[in-house]
């Protein structure tokens, strides 16, 4: 299948420090991929590249064929390529409800000429309806329906993320953008969770997940790819990446949380 | 009961110059007032809901005021090369719009300006842009007079198509306008803010990161945010002058900034009732205190209340009563858990 996302030879440079030296990958259309390597990699920087939050110093990132580099964050989401963010993924002093309906901007657009217009000789009622409508389904969709009068800042970290995703989702996007959407998820809230990301797979949705719990990655990924000091040194499916040592050697070589995450990373793989 | 509350308010300012009697003193002290509430209303439009600090929004308010009056009476002056422009007075109605469009127009020219950059440059460009203007109503004295001040400027004449016209020229009858007007920009506000417009400011303020990756343009919502606030500010403005019938350079004060963001602040930012509630307290305080204490005291009254409101309802009168009014209301059922503001990210 032809890559739904090309990144091309990119590199991010604060100054004299390096955060992305050299990196390329493609993501093929409907395939579920991560993002993975020690903390201060690079992930989020790719992310925050490939959505139009950073310039690369060097190379270009395309989606579905088209260039990004230069193009605003909203350009980026109006051609179909949506994200999450590790920490701040709500609108906080909103409820849950009006979060979606922030999200919906863009099915907004689509609904009348002048909304603007439309809003102050109220006029736009029926979109407002519609929206509404929909606004409850993605809720139901993502399990929320019985949190959607409750202020975003208020919930759980778990539900935040849920909140995030269906922002996300109402931009009815072609690819997704996963930003450690698990970390401060226990166990069955993850699983939960990796339903839901299989399920928006299905909507024909191509996934790319930055993540650092490692069972997850390694039960929901078609292909990881690992990145360590802005470089990438490995990709490949799961069971290729769990004995591959440039990535053992990554995770090894650093601290003792990064020895257990390698070591988490390997169980699977002995059951 | 949030509907009813505007109604009822509207109703007894309708009603309350026939409650006081016609002492000009007090309807005067309204009016102006109400002009105020005016100007804060239109600030709140961008400080309370985009969370965008204008320090200069008493520009938008004396072009509007200067537009308006100079369309209303002529003016004649000298371009340069030998060209001159020479306009020939228009009824005050057309002037007002101008004043309107004009605020708006400038509202636009500083929204690309500064919305490109965010943060700190919107409040130095709108605190430079204020002081140039008021430079230029200073200097330019062949078409402002400035500080001879423009004068006789005409009342508005308001004209119903086979009904007749009517000069606006006694204190009641300006106070039905201004009253008029701020219950159209209400309307507005309100309309704007529970549409997706208003949705998308409310994104940009809480979280601008999260709001330009659902699509929302920034630049462009926070633009025509400041375009609607500035020409309510024109609005504002060109009440005044035809009002007071005179106005000179000294109503580009940034002191009467500060005024409107203290209504909003002490009022509510990002409510639509707070700039009316603090409009009104604020702008009616100097004249409940002037029979009573010296004006060096009133100041400091002045100051007192607003530390003593913000003391004891830091986010401002109307959030603070609402609070106040759910606590009431479920005192008997289930206890409130407040949510933390400050939720950690």
């Amino acid at each position: 299948m032809s890559p739904i996302l090309s990144v091309e030879h990119v590199g991010v440079r604060f100054g004299g420090l390096v955060a992305i030296a050299d990196l390329h990958f493609d993501v093929r259309e409907g395939e579920i991929v991560s993002l993975i390597g020690p903390n201060g990699a690079g992930k989020t920087t790719a992310f925050n590249v490939m959505t139009g939050f950073l310039k690369p110093s060097q190379g270009e990132v395309r989606f579905r064929g088209t260039g990004l580099t230069g193009l605003p964050s909203h350009e980026i989401t109006r051609l179909g390529l949506a994200r999450t963010f590790q920490r701040t993924s709500v609108f906080p002093d909103d409820t849950v409800f009006d979060n979606v309906m922030i999200g919906l901007h863009r099915k907004g657009a689509q609904a009348s000429r002048a909304p603007l217009f439309d809003a102050l000789i109220g006029r736009a009622g029926a979109a407002e309806r519609r929206l509404r409508a929909r606004a409850e389904e993605l809720l139901d969709w993502v399990g929320l329906s019985e949190r959607s009068q409750e202020k975003a800042g208020a919930l759980a970290y778990g539900e935040q993320r849920l909140v995030g995703v269906a922002l996300a989702l109402a931009t009815e996007p072609a690819m997704l953008l996963l930003d450690e959407p698990v970390s401060g998820m226990n166990a069955s809230e993850t699983q939960v969770f990796v339903r839901l990301i299989r399920q928006i797979r299905e909507r024909g949705v191509t996934i790319l997940l930055v993540e650092h719990d490692m069972p997850m990655v390694m039960e929901v990924s078609d292909r990881i790819v690992v990145l360590n000091y802005g470089r990438l040194i490995a990709e490949g499916p799961p069971a290729g990446i769990r004995s591959d040592p440039a990535v053992i050697e990554a995770y090894l070589g650093q601290g003792s949380a990064a020895r257990r995450a390698a070591a988490e990373a390997q169980e699977p793989a002995d059951a | 009961m949030s509907r009813l509350l505007p109604i009822a308010l509207l109703a007894g300012l309708v009603v309350l110059p026939l409650a006081l009697g016609s002492s000009p003193y007090v309807l005067n002290a309204l009016i102006t007032t109400g002009i105020l509430t005016i100007g804060a209303m239109s600030l709140n439009l961008l400080l309370g809901f985009t969370g965008q600090l204008s320090l200069g929004h008493i520009a938008f308010f004396g072009i509007g005021a200067y537009v308006s009056a100079l369309t209303s009476l002529g003016f004649d002056v000298e371009i340069g090369f030998g060209y001159r422009i020479v306009h020939e007075p228009w009824p005050a109605a057309i002037g007002v719009l101008l004043g309107i469009l004009a605020a708006g127009a400038c509202g636009y020219l500083i929204g690309r300006l500064s919305f490109r950059v965010r943060g700190a440059y919107f409040v130095i460009v709108t605190v430079s842009f204020a002081e140039v203007v008021r430079l230029v109503a200073l200097n330019w004295v062949e078409l402002t007079q400035g500080p001879l001040a423009l004068t006789n400027i005409p009342a508005v004449t308001l004209g119903i198509p086979g009904l007749g016209t009517w000069t606006l020229r006694t204190k009641l009858q300006n106070y039905y306008l201004v009253l008029g007007t701020g219950t159209l920009c209400y309307l507005i506000i309100a309309r704007l803010v529970g549409s997706r417009f208003g949705r998308a400011m409310r994104g940009l303020k809480e979280n601008e990161s999260l709001a330009l990756s659902v699509g929302i343009n920034a630049a462009r919502t926070l633009t025509i945010a400041t375009v609607i606030s500035a020409a309510m500010a024109g609005a504002a403005g060109s009440l005044y002058a035809h009002y007071l019938r005179i106005i000179d350079p000294d109503i580009f004060q940034f002191a009467t900034t500060v005024t409107m963001v203290i209504m909003v602040v002490a009022g509510g930012k990002g409510t639509l009732l707070g700039p009316v509630v603090g409009g009104l307290i604020f702008g009616l305080l100097p004249v409940a205190l002037r029979p009573v204490m010296a004006p060096e005291a009133q100041w400091m009254v002045y100051g007192i209340v607003l530390i003593a409101i913000l003391f004891v309802m830091p986010k401002g009168i109307v959030p603070g009563v609402s609070v106040l009014l759910a606590r009431l209301r479920s005192t008997r059922s289930v206890p409130v858990l407040e949510a933390s503001p400050a939720v950690p990210r």
